[in-house]
């Protein structure tokens, strides 16, 4: 399936969670707040979200600023 | 003395907040963090770099048991961003603290007013303790405050200007006028403003540049954390009145 991931269009596995998208990338799921087709994945939830062919993902986290 | 600066139950033990940008790197952030003696950081909400996961994590180095995490909506220029920034940010995060800014000018990087007292509202309603960066406007302090404010954050002058306290006047009235803490946020450029700023009687001051962009951050780090000390000091101990002419400190009595 084709996933938007940080404004990337990247190809992968069908049936792919959230939580399993995060270890394919080696994300630290404790540090980044996730959104899916805007909507805000709570952490509880990661496991349960199956990502759609076409889905737009965003991974955020904290960086410096002021 | 007991001293401290609650906000909606919650306490600090610096009166002094400063950011993360703008260092040369993590390990510069840490030391002057720690130099600074805060116990508040700003950090921003951004994208996670996918392609280099080797790229270290700033929460690497500022430990979130050690600091409170005040992340900011740094870069919104709508209220749709900023409630999706402010959103994300407590998901990321492990409070419901948020430093809110609506930019309205890229120019000035002044606050577009309405438009923070719109998302100001609308956070406070879902249970955030809003932060908002505003202007050196006393009505509009009181609007932010009536919109559910937690504190009210006037900017002393233009983000990383450095021009210092440019409207000790207004900052006055928002003080006299206050009914939550106020946090002088932006603009400040070497200790003595952090001071003025204190003196004045504002709770707290936020800077980032002036320490981040110093020759040596880490020795104005520490001289940001005296000068906020001495001015909390100064403000508390009741400054003597401005007078024209002297008076003379030695006796006349006794002289030959």
């Amino acid at each position: 399936m084709k996933l938007t991931i940080n404004g990337n269009g990247t190809e992968l596995q069908d049936g792919l969670t959230v939580k399993g998208l995060l270890e394919c990338l080696e994300i630290e799921p404790a540090r980044v707040a996730v959104e899916v087709n805007l909507k805000i994945i709570r952490k509880d939830d990661f496991h349960r979200l199956v990502l759609k062919d076409g889905d737009s993902v965003e991974i955020v986290n904290f960086v410096g600023g002021g | 003395m007991d001293d401290k600066l609650v906000i909606r139950g919650i306490e600090f033990k610096s009166r002094l907040w400063v950011g993360t940008g703008k260092y040369r790197d993590f390990e510069e952030t840490a030391r002057a963090v720690e130099a600074s003696g805060a116990d508040v950081v700003t950090v921003a909400v951004r994208r996670t770099n996918i392609f280099n996961r080797d790229s270290e994590n700033l929460l690497d180095y500022i430990d979130p048991k050690k600091y409170k995490i005040l992340p900011n909506t740094a870069g919104c220029y709508t209220v749709e961003d900023a409630l999706r920034y402010s959103r994300l940010a407590r998901e990321a995060g492990v409070s419901d603290l948020i430093k809110l800014e609506v930019i309205g000018d890229e120019k000035t990087l002044f606050p577009d007013t309405p438009g923070l007292l719109k998302a100001t509202e609308i956070l406070a309603k879902e249970g955030f303790i809003v932060l908002p960066y505003t202007n050196d406007d006393p009505v509009m302090a009181q609007r932010l405050v009536d919109a559910g404010a937690a504190a009210v954050m006037p900017l002393a002058a233009p983000i990383g200007s450095g021009l210092g306290i440019r409207n000790p006047y207004n900052i006055k009235i928002i003080l006299e006028q206050a009914r939550t803490p106020v946090i002088v946020d932006a603009g400040v450029g070497t200790a003595s403003d952090a001071a003025v700023a204190m003196e004045l009687g504002c709770d707290a001051v936020l800077l980032n540049t002036a320490i981040a962009g110093a020759a040596d951050p880490v020795a104005m780090a520490m001289a940001m954390k005296h000068a906020v000390t001495a001015g909390r000091l100064a403000y508390r101990a009741g400054r003597i009145p401005k007078k024209l002419y002297a008076t003379a400190s030695s006796p006349i009595e006794g002289m030959l």
